[in-house]
């Protein structure tokens, strides 16, 4: 027998039967999309197009058309790829992770999570592939034996590491994802009239009968790939660290640098499934199932890996301090201090400083507010990496080689429409995909539904 | 049920002792380094682990508060005995920092006042000097002092409204578990500023000229671990001598996930550490490694191998975590593992080329240390109730089905 405590608080709202989770989750695919669908769509796709022309452009004319000059060699590019690795760390966090903590309330949010994860890792791919220039040489990079000569990957290198990390992180969160999308494929297929729809979901579901023995090996395979894909949430972000922390260039170097990227990637992951959950439970009306506590509990992570990420910066600091090394201190004195002093406070407040707020009640259970601190802890992460990519390459060794970087319109131009592909993408996905899990909802519901909450209890007394 | 501790663990855990203590005896006179360094060191080392069980422990109690889990109410009184340990284990680190402080020793060597003393050329250290902003006597005790009340204050505080929920029901309930609630988190809010301080404090300073930025979350994970262990072990023994008989096989696979968890976060960021040192190599950073894997190899690796490939493979299937005799064993070894990993930590800085690895005194002090913990916490299990009566969670809990 399962039981769940009187005092925890229910996970699905209201009065809802097996039959109404269907309907109030299959009926945004079923009926026509809203009209703000088709705006916010438009907007996006526009956006994106931008951001393909700016590619296309770079490719074309070569990665000169960046601001990177010879002491920035690295800056907006790699900032936006570790920016979006890192938010792509929440979906695998919630459906393996919080699966393996036994976390019910997963289940209102892993789904988009999940697909947010997929979206946010293609961005961050485009961005290595397009800095080598010559993409269609992108192969190289695969450790190929090759026709031209004893030329090989170098094993050595964390960007190799990279790679692999990447690929498998994709892999295994694409496959998760998929699995956990075939029951529900099915039962799309089996609700809908339309023939036409009624053939593709029957093709995507890989015919599902839903009988007890394909349950079980979908739980089966759901516990193995957790199993999987928890050590890969810590080891994508950590390799990403490595990029920086195996060089010997100060502000790079120092080994707190994988924990405490993994905890910044959570953090970032969360605030954009709050960005995106908070207008999608409005629009697509969920609220009864991706409720204020699920809210809440997402901004309690945030609070928790927004302190971590704190306590990793003051711990560089300090310590930078306590090392006596010369370099480390300046390094440091240099990012708060120097002509980025701004991008230092910037991450600073919006990182450290701002989620702190979500200590009271009121505010991590206010809607408008949560919305405004995901924004802002979106902006703050990104500052992060701009912060340690660009401030400790600027003023390297040598004074005479100190520089600073300007982007241009095509740096801009290409993150901004990674924004839009991203969105597009994530649009689509909410039109034509079931955005809940809508199976495993049905699952929780006669334990953590708040009728038959309110039933056991009044049995109960 | 209340515990009642038998003659013949109690005659266990006294032999124990007495065997630690006549070998440690044996020990010492055999130990002729300056200042009987060897046998201040052991004594920190043993304190500083017992201590870090305990610590460990008080974590993840406030941790299961913070979370509101439901399953570990059902051992909750289990964590409360390791806490009695708690004070006795500060107390040994207090002393030994004491004596330090005193010129009684050199473990820490900056504590010595001729290394910060520009005209002691003979002395005179630049690199630590430069540090002497945080590395000073005074300031030192203040850190200590607060990180101590705290921990003592709080695992008082937790144990003793965890008492009182028992007398409680309805509505005074729920509200006094809310206030523990509430206080889980404000606790793992200090804990994640203090656990890494105290770790530079008494650990990294040993090696005063080392420094590394992991290094306070890589010890907090070590006595997460060990915690773990002691925790899952004790309520094995329990369940064999007959109490605890609503504690099921989930709540044990459950305690042995923990150890297995927390198992690969330690070798996650032990190789952190180890890797980006290694891979860059820097001259100031690289010899606290240097010296381990130049001269303690043995003890390094076979530390390393314990504590990652042991858990690793041997936990890993569903089975293992539900095999009594097995978790305990396989307990028993990381337990001595993580010991090592502390002896590492601490010797080659407190003796320099007088540790020649594990002897007489090393295990005599072990051993009497086992004991002393085996007792306090065996008597801290008779003061109350096994198995809590009172708990909004201890429904869930006694359902708890994996």
């Amino acid at each position: 027998m399962h039981s769940e405590s009187a005092i925890r608080q229910p996970l699905i709202l209201g009065h809802k039967t097996y039959h109404d989770i269907t309907n109030d989750i299959v009926a945004p695919i079923e009926n026509k999309a809203p009209r703000a669908w088709y705006v916010l769509i438009t907007i996006s796709s526009l956006i994106a197009l931008y951001g393909i022309g700016c590619i296309l452009y770079l490719i074309g004319t070569g990665v000169g058309v960046w601001g990177l000059n010879k002491t920035v060699d690295w800056a907006w590019d790699i900032t936006n790829f570790v920016w979006w690795v890192g938010i792509g760390h929440a979906g695998t966090l919630i459906s393996a992770v919080l699966l393996l903590f036994r976390q019910k309330w997963r289940m209102a949010v892993n789904r988009s999570a999940e697909a947010m994860t997929i979206f946010a890792v293609i961005m961050a791919f485009t961005f290595p592939v397009i800095h080598m220039g010559r993409v269609w040489m992108a192969y190289w990079f695969l450790p190929l034996p090759n026709t031209f000569g004893s030329l090989w990957v170098n094993f050595n290198s964390p960007l190799l590491w990279d790679v692999f990390a990447i690929s498998t992180y994709f892999t295994v969160s694409l496959v998760f994802w998929y699995i956990g999308l075939i029951p529900d494929f099915a039962t799309i297929r089996d609700k809908v009239t339309s023939p036409g729809m009624k053939r593709v979901y029957g093709l995507l579901s890989f015919g599902w009968t839903g009988n007890a023995k394909a349950w079980t090996r979908f739980e089966e395979v759901s516990l193995v790939l957790a199993g999987i894909a928890t050590p890969l949430v810590f080891s994508v972000h950590s390799v990403v660290s490595f990029d920086f922390a195996t060089s010997v260039i100060p502000g790079w170097h120092t080994t707190i640098f994988p924990p405490y990227f993994v905890s910044g990637a959570v953090f970032s992951g969360f605030a954009m499934v709050q960005t995106l959950l908070l207008v999608m439970r409005k629009v697509m009306k969920l609220e009864s199932y991706i409720t204020i506590k699920h809210i809440e509990y997402m901004n309690i992570v945030i609070i928790v890996t927004g302190s971590i990420v704190g306590v990793a910066y003051i711990t560089e600091l300090f310590i930078s301090w306590y090392s006596g090394v010369e370099y480390e201190s300046y390094a440091f004195i240099n990012r708060a201090t120097g002509p980025y002093w701004w991008s230092y406070w910037a991450m600073m407040t919006c990182n450290v400083i701002s989620p702190q707020v979500f200590w009271f009640k009121k505010l991590r259970t206010n809607l408008a507010f949560t919305f405004f601190m995901s924004i802002v802890v979106n902006i703050g992460m990104w500052f992060e990496r701009f912060v340690i990519i660009v401030t400790s390459l600027h003023r390297d060794y040598l004074p005479s080689a100190w520089n600073m970087f300007h982007p241009t319109w095509v740096d801009v131009g290409i993150f901004v429409g990674t924004i839009g592909i991203f969105f597009t993408l994530y649009l689509l996905f909410a039109r034509f995909f079931p955005v809940l899990a809508l199976n495993e909802i049905k699952s929780i519901l006669k334990i953590s539904g708040e009728s038959y909450k309110q039933q056991a209890q009044h049995h109960h007394h | 049920m209340n515990f009642t501790f038998s003659k013949r663990a109690r005659t266990i855990s006294i032999a124990l002792m007495a065997i630690g203590a006549a070998a440690t005896v044996i020990g010492i006179l055999g130990d002729h380094t300056d200042h009987h360094q060897r046998t201040w060191a052991n004594l920190f080392v043993n304190g500083f682990f017992f201590f870090g069980i305990a610590l460990g422990t008080l974590f993840f109690y406030a941790l299961q508060n913070a979370t509101e889990t439901a399953w570990s109410v059902m051992v909750k009184r289990v964590y409360e005995g390791i806490l009695g340990f708690l004070p006795i284990g500060a107390g040994v680190v207090v002393l030994c920092l004491a004596a330090g402080s005193l010129g009684l020793h050199h473990i820490w060597h900056w504590m010595d006042p001729r290394v910060t003393d520009p005209t002691n050329a003979e002395h005179y250290d630049a690199l630590i000097a430069g540090k002497s902003a945080f590395l000073n006597l005074p300031f030192f005790w203040v850190r200590t002092i607060a990180y101590m009340a705290t921990f003592i204050l709080f695992a008082r505080w937790f144990r003793k409204q965890s008492l009182a929920l028992d007398e409680l029901s309805g509505e005074a309930l729920v509200k006094r578990h809310l206030l523990m609630y509430r206080r889980g988190a404000l606790f793992l809010v200090l804990f994640a500023v203090f656990s890494s301080i105290l770790a530079w404090d008494w650990l990294m300073s040993i090696d005063a000229h080392w420094f590394s930025t992991l290094f306070g979350w890589y010890v907090f994970s070590g006595m997460w671990v060990s915690a773990m262990v002691t925790a899952v072990v004790l309520v094995l023994y329990l369940r064999r001598k007959g109490y605890m008989p609503q504690v099921n096989n989930s709540h044990v696979h459950d305690m042995g996930k923990w150890v297995f968890a927390i198992s690969f976060l330690w070798s996650y960021l032990w190789f952190s550490q180890f890797m980006l040192i290694w891979y860059a190599n820097i001259p100031e950073e690289v010899t606290w490694f240097q010296s381990r894997i130049d001269h303690h190899p043995g003890l390094l690796w076979t530390m390393f191998f314990i504590n990652f490939a042991v858990p690793m493979v041997l936990l890993m299937s569903r089975d293992a975590k539900r095999n009594p005799r097995f978790l305990i064993g396989v307990g028993a070894v990381i337990i001595v593992g993580h010991w090592l990993d502390v002896l590492q930590i601490v010797m080659p800085g407190a003796l320099g080329h007088h540790f020649h690895g594990v002897g007489l005194l090393e295990v005599g002090m072990f051993l009497l240390f086992l004991g002393l913990l085996i007792h306090t916490v065996l008597t801290t299990l008779t003061k109350a109730p096994l198995t809590p009566v009172q708990h909004p969670y201890l429904e869930e809990a006694v359902h708890h089905s994996i």
